[in-house]
């Protein structure tokens, strides 16, 4: 006992520091996973919500259930087409504005620097609103530019497939800015003499981009395609504040989906059976990223 | 030599070409958002108003609670500065101390990092739910107060610091807390600036759990009111613009101010 009194007194500090976070990670982290595991194999509802005695336990019911749901299954359609379409856009367009950005050192290059960053810390709504005007059929902007060019005007969030193009266009609008500077890090790490001794031996602009900048990026553009990877199978406030997932579940993602049923419709149990499915898929999605990375030649 | 500035020319054009394409959805905003409502029908648009008018900002405060909302916002950031501390506190026990399980705890903090969110989201509600803080601030806040990525940052930077700095502190019979707030706080902080302004930044911005937990318009943010605006006023583009910007134009301030400090801080914790 005594021995406990004097470990208290040494370690008290620390132990008092961790405590907060530790507390606050514990209920709203590790207990939730573990509550999430658990009542996807019940019928948890609202009726439970209000008297625990009410949840029966459901075995795999609720997981059959998804794969029987032709909502789920398009949302995992849709969110494959979110990130295949979107996932490399992101990278390309990151790459390329740190590209650009790092090409000199005046104002100009600071100013847009910032200019491109921007989008990434406007709130969600923000730019949900701003852009379900700027694509409004009748008053928004991109169908007026359609039409100097003789070209009609499109339903941009009315038409499924459409709506699905429109919601990944302003996505990675917006996530171009955090990756960038990401990119933009790992150029101002390579170090200039590379690029002289290439000069000395006459390579042009395009060969040094090719054999030198991009190699040398690897580590960083893994490290984007990871992250972006696991963000757009996740898939899920564009949907929300934009289309409310329709039209008919054309942008419905697999994120939404698991938001729908517990917040909209109260199933607990199905969603959170749901978000375990979502879980699944993000981990294998790493997996083969890591073992896709292992087969490259290290630089 | 010709070649190269033609480059840098193609370059530079490239740069500002793609930078305006960029900048289209803040500029058609803030036009937008001083237009009376009756110059939204005409076509072409225009991008400056002809009659540019502030009713739209008026109206917000007049027709919706956007001062509540603000209230509300400025709340969770006041709040947020506080998980920020505790993120701090946390960092620097595990930079600075050694105590039984100390290891452990730290890879219980960084396994937290990998748990999507869309997994704890319901159950974190029942949670709230059963500790009866539905419909509350702090039902809003607590969820998001700490977070894994703050603590593991404020460890890499602290874990620089020599010893020597906190035993001499300690001889001269300071307490721990006065070691950490006069002592730490002040060395790490360009830490703190960078941290202190993307809390900032996402509390301001916090959206989804304000919009599951408040019930009551008096508790909503502004986020969760412009959403509530979009729904209202589906027709009153200028209403909604206004709304937009009065979220928008004060993160884009705050940024342009310190932006500096926040891309080299991103730059610095890339490369640890």
């Amino acid at each position: 006992m005594k021995q406990h009194a004097n470990s208290w007194q040494k370690y008290k500090y620390p132990y008092l520091f961790i405590a907060p976070a530790i507390l606050l990670l514990t209920v709203f982290s590790i207990l939730p996973i573990i509550i999430a595991l658990v009542i996807s194999f019940t019928d948890m509802d609202l009726v439970g919500l209000a008297d625990y005695s009410n949840i029966q336990g459901a075995g795999f019911t609720n997981y059959l259930g998804l794969f029987k749901d032709p909502v789920f299954i398009k949302s995992i359609v849709n969110t494959g087409i979110y990130v295949v379409i979107g996932v490399p856009l992101v990278i390309l367009f990151a790459m390329t504005a740190a590209l650009l950005l790092n090409y000199g050192t005046s104002w100009l290059f600071n100013t847009f620097r910032v200019v491109y960053y921007l989008p990434s810390i406007t709130n969600i709504v923000a730019v949900a609103v701003v852009w379900g005007y700027l694509y409004n059929s009748n008053y928004g902007l991109f169908n007026y530019i359609l039409s100097w060019f003789g070209l009609p005007a499109q339903q941009w969030l009315q038409d499924p497939m459409l709506a699905k193009l429109s919601l990944i266009l302003m996505a990675v609008w917006k996530s171009i800015g955090l990756n960038m500077i990401i990119f933009l890090a790992a150029l101002q790490g390579i170090p200039r003499s590379y690029y002289e001794a290439a000069e000395i031996d006459g390579a042009t602009g395009w060969k040094k981009l090719r054999f030198i900048t991009i190699p040398l990026l690897s580590f960083a553009t893994f490290f984007v395609t990871i992250t972006t990877l696991i963000g757009w199978i996740q898939f899920f406030e564009e949907p929300l504040v934009m289309t409310k997932g329709g039209p008919l579940n054309g942008t419905m993602s697999m994120a939404l989906f698991i938001y729908n049923n517990g917040f909209k419709l109260s199933d607990f149990g199905y969603a959170a059976s749901g978000s375990f499915v979502l879980f699944i898929i993000i981990i294998i999605a790493t997996i083969v990223q890591f073992l896709v990375k292992r087969k490259e030649v290290e630089y | 030599m010709a070649l190269k500035r033609l480059e840098k020319g193609l370059m530079i054009f490239l740069l500002v070409a793609f930078g305006i394409l960029m900048m289209i959805p803040f500029i058609w905003m803030l036009g937008s958002s001083f237009k009376p409502e009756n110059e939204f029908t005409i076509v072409p648009p225009t991008i400056i108003p002809n009659h540019p008018t502030f009713n739209n900002y008026v109206d917000l405060f007049a027709k919706m609670d956007f001062l509540v909302y603000l209230k509300n916002t400025l709340i969770i950031v006041l709040c947020s500065f506080v998980g920020l501390l505790l993120n701090a506190l946390a960092g620097y026990a595990f930079a600075k101390f050694e105590f039984p399980g100390k290891n452990k705890f730290f890879y219980l903090i960084l396994a937290t990092m990998m748990i999507p969110a869309q997994v704890t989201m319901i159950p974190t509600y029942l949670i709230i739910n059963k500790l009866g803080l539905v419909n509350t601030m702090a039902g809003m806040v607590l969820p998001g107060l700490v977070g894994a990525f703050g603590i593991f940052l404020f460890r890499q930077f602290m874990s620089t610091i020599p010893m020597d700095l906190m035993e001499a502190a300690r001889l001269d019979g300071a307490g721990e807390m006065r070691i950490f707030f006069q002592l730490i706080v002040p060395i790490v902080k360009p830490v703190f600036a960078v941290q202190g302004i993307l809390t900032f930044i996402g509390a301001w911005n916090s959206f989804l759990w304000p919009l599951i937990i408040a019930n009551d318009e008096s508790l909503y943010t502004l986020s969760v009111g412009l959403s509530l605006l979009k729904g209202q006023y589906a027709s009153k583009f200028g209403l909604q613009m206004a709304g937009a910007a009065f979220m928008v134009v004060p993160i884009i301030i705050v940024f342009s101010f310190f932006q500096k400090h926040i891309i080299e801080g991103y730059t610095i914790s890339g490369m640890k």
